[in-house]
């Protein structure tokens, strides 16, 4: 028995809901015959994914949906292994080459030369090419996506390329030059209205609007955390009715707790003891980059309107510390630190023009 | 006996695969096979070709100039053995350099003498080696070449290119001769794709190739066939509207009203934390992710003084720089919004 999610994930172009133009556009596309690269971009739980499959459906039948998980093994310049999940079917192949770190160059060029120089020999095949789909792609590194450039046109006969990324900000120009862009938006709250609704007729009862809408509110536009959680409140109380109570996550609500005691106390000592929540949070494997929205978010809903943008652009400044560096704890710290010290600053200077 | 017999009535059909030339990209496709055919870059070849450095941004022409060069020089026959092409895809190590370029560098191949196409080719006594991509090489695989390029310079001819001639180290700059690749100025671009246009007997022509095929792909397979308007174009093409960026704009309160008369009425909306912060989430929820369209809108801003502009572009650019080295993107609109309405506000 599998999640709603994955059960109720639509199958077909003509069965997704919303962006009913872009569903037009993929289909008439991969009637086409020459596909082009493509570069999937939008908000996580907007419905990238389920519109590559579709259209891969749309592309070469109900074939695609035949997985298999295989293991591969590459060899880096310098004789390491590395070691890479590939999900394939007769017809494409999908690789996250981020899971290979800094190495992700090297998988690009091995796997892609080796798909390219092959040639579909069934004569019967629906396209002569098979498709590859990358994942993550805006993290993968620069020499990687240099790698990718001349690939792209050199072997497009053999294979076609499906990016999928958050955001087209960090993929190079060439690269995006060369792709067809596809812009998946969130859904907006009517279309995710009718989701849900949709969801709940499959799963065989009536999703009661001011619920719908209590959801709706809670997931930001992400329409997979909706579904789960629809998913979850259905476990919680069957008839969906009377005050519902989403529950946050556990690190979520630690995070508030973090930002409560910034603004409560500025010292030394409450200095430890926040870095001994944020260990706990790192420890559950929390992204260091998502604790330090979620804390700076929290404290901003607390503090003085002339304060927030300082916070903000501090936040801003310790996350690409963060990423440029290899010890998380110490910006993280340094960030909180910061802060402290302009809350304190503006609460004094406050406090003594008042007074006289 | 007929086991011995010569099969000669079981012609075996030979299914080559052969890219259909309907399915190929029409970048590709229309890449020039001829020097005459490149779009716009009017350089004088010669006969005694120097080491070249192509140097220029991405999509000018670089690679079919060297291209559609060595085809003509050579013609198909001795295509294949006369030039090397390698490019960020191949590993380019320094290992690389010192045994295939080397390797390729040193030996003379001889001449076919006829062409099979009953052409002539020109086919200099020299070989030539592409190094596409050339600023992705390590300084260290640009130091190994050195020394080949002088020492085979009389049999091989080597030719850079890149994107960034400052990447590309000293000593292998001084022994090229450069040619820039300046972008493609409108009236050539358009007479290029308005000729694939006729080719391909579409009327329509908009901005680039790729974006050309999509585009008529999808405005050709809807029926009945419409127009391409600009604004397909702009989806395609991953511009970021301008109403949005109007918008945005308005919130941070630069005053878009020279622009747009919609926006000349008095700004109410404008300024803020909180209304910042929900319109960049309202953005990133749509999206839309680039800082190149609020850059422009700066810039050419009529009303807006040196300084102002100096200090949005300071953000703009430390921003790039943070997105580059992978920062969160969502952090860093809200940082770029803030701070430029921190630099306009009066």
């Amino acid at each position: 028995m599998s999640l709603w999610v994955d059960q109720y994930r639509p199958r077909a172009l003509d069965d997704l809901h919303y962006h009913q133009g872009l569903s037009a556009r993929l289909k008439s596309l991969a009637a086409s015959g020459d596909f082009p690269h493509m570069l999937f971009y939008g908000p996580s739980g907007a419905g990238k994914k389920t519109r590559i499959t579709c259209t891969l459906r749309q592309l070469f039948g109900p074939g695609v949906e035949k997985l298999k998980i295989d293991q591969r093994v590459f060899l880096s310049p310098s004789k390491r292994k590395i070691e890479v999940n590939i999900v394939q079917s007769n017809y494409h192949l999908e690789i996250t080459p981020s899971e290979a770190g800094n190495y992700d160059r090297v998988v690009i060029q091995e796997l892609l030369k080796e798909i390219a120089q092959t040639q579909q020999v069934d004569l019967n095949a629906k396209q002569r090419f098979k498709v590859v789909i990358i994942n993550e792609a805006d993290s993968l590194s620069r020499d990687a996506q240099a790698a990718l450039r001349r690939t792209m046109e050199k072997y497009m006969s053999n294979m076609r390329i499906i990016l999928c990324a958050n955001s087209t900000s960090r993929l190079i120009a060439p690269i995006k030059s060369r792709c067809l862009l596809m812009r998946v938006a969130a859904p907006s709250d009517t279309e995710m209205h009718t989701v849900l609704g949709h969801v709940a007729k499959r799963a065989g009862f009536d999703l009661p609007p001011e619920a719908a809408q209590e959801i709706i509110n809670d997931s930001g536009g992400n329409l997979r955390k909706a579904i789960l959680v629809l998913e979850a409140l259905k476990m919680q109380s069957p008839d969906l009715s009377g005050p519902l109570t989403i529950a946050k996550p556990d690190w979520e609500t630690y995070c508030q707790k973090v930002a409560v005691l910034i603004v409560t106390e500025q010292t030394p000592a409450r200095v430890m003891e926040i870095r001994t929540k944020f260990y706990e949070l790192l420890s559950h494997c929390i992204p260091p980059t998502v604790i330090l929205k979620t804390v700076a978010e929290a404290v901003v809903g607390q503090v003085d309107e002339t304060l927030k943008s300082e916070i903000m652009h501090w936040a801003a400044f310790y996350e690409v510390r963060m990423r440029i560096g290899s010890k998380k704890i110490y910006h993280l710290e340094a960030w909180v630190v910061k802060i402290m010290s302009l809350y304190k600053q503006s609460f004094y200077q406050f406090d003594i023009s008042e007074f006289s | 006996m007929a086991f011995f017999q010569p099969k000669s009535t079981a012609t075996v059909k030979s299914t080559k695969h052969v890219v259909d030339p309907a399915l190929q990209p029409w970048v590709e496709k229309y890449r020039p096979k001829t020097i005459d055919d490149v779009s716009a870059q009017e350089h004088t070849i010669s006969r005694q070709l120097p080491h070249m450095l192509f140097y220029g941004p991405p999509g000018t022409g670089k690679t079919s100039t060297i291209l559609a060069l060595s085809r003509q020089l050579f013609g198909p026959d001795n295509f294949r053995n006369r030039v090397l092409e390698l490019n960020a895809s191949d590993e380019r190590g320094i290992s690389i350099v010192r045994d295939k370029i080397k390797n390729f560098a040193r030996q003379t191949p001889r001449a076919q003498a006829i062409a099979s196409d009953g052409k002539e080719y020109p086919c200099p006594p020299y070989k030539i080696i592409i190094l596409d991509e050339a600023d992705s090489m390590t300084q260290d695989a640009q130091g190994a070449l050195r020394r080949i390029m002088e020492t085979y310079a009389r049999i091989t001819r080597f030719c850079l290119v890149c994107n960034y001639v400052t990447r590309i180290i000293e000593p292998l700059a001084s022994r090229c001769s450069k040619f820039r690749f300046t972008p493609l100025d409108p009236t050539s671009s358009t007479s290029r794709l308005s000729y694939i246009a006729d080719a391909e007997a579409h009327r329509n022509l908009r901005r680039a190739i790729t974006y050309l095929q999509s585009a008529s792909r999808l405005s050709s397979s809807t029926s009945p066939p419409t127009p391409i308007t600009p604004t397909d174009i702009q989806e395609i093409a991953g511009v970021v509207p301008d109403l949005v960026v109007r918008d945005f704009a308005a919130v941070l309160g630069i005053d878009t009203g020279g622009f747009h008369d919609r926006r000349r009425a008095p700004k109410t909306q404008s300024g803020g934390f909180d209304p910042i912060q929900k319109k960049v989430k309202e953005l990133m929820r749509e999206g839309y992710s680039d800082d190149a369209n609020l850059h422009d809108l700066i810039v050419l801003h009529p009303t807006l003084n040196a300084r102002e502009k100096s200090k949005c572009a300071l953000v703009l650019a430390e921003a790039d720089k943070a997105l580059c080295d992978g920062a969160d993107e969502e952090l860093w609109m809200l940082e770029v919004a803030l701070r430029v309405h921190k630099a306009v506000a009066p």
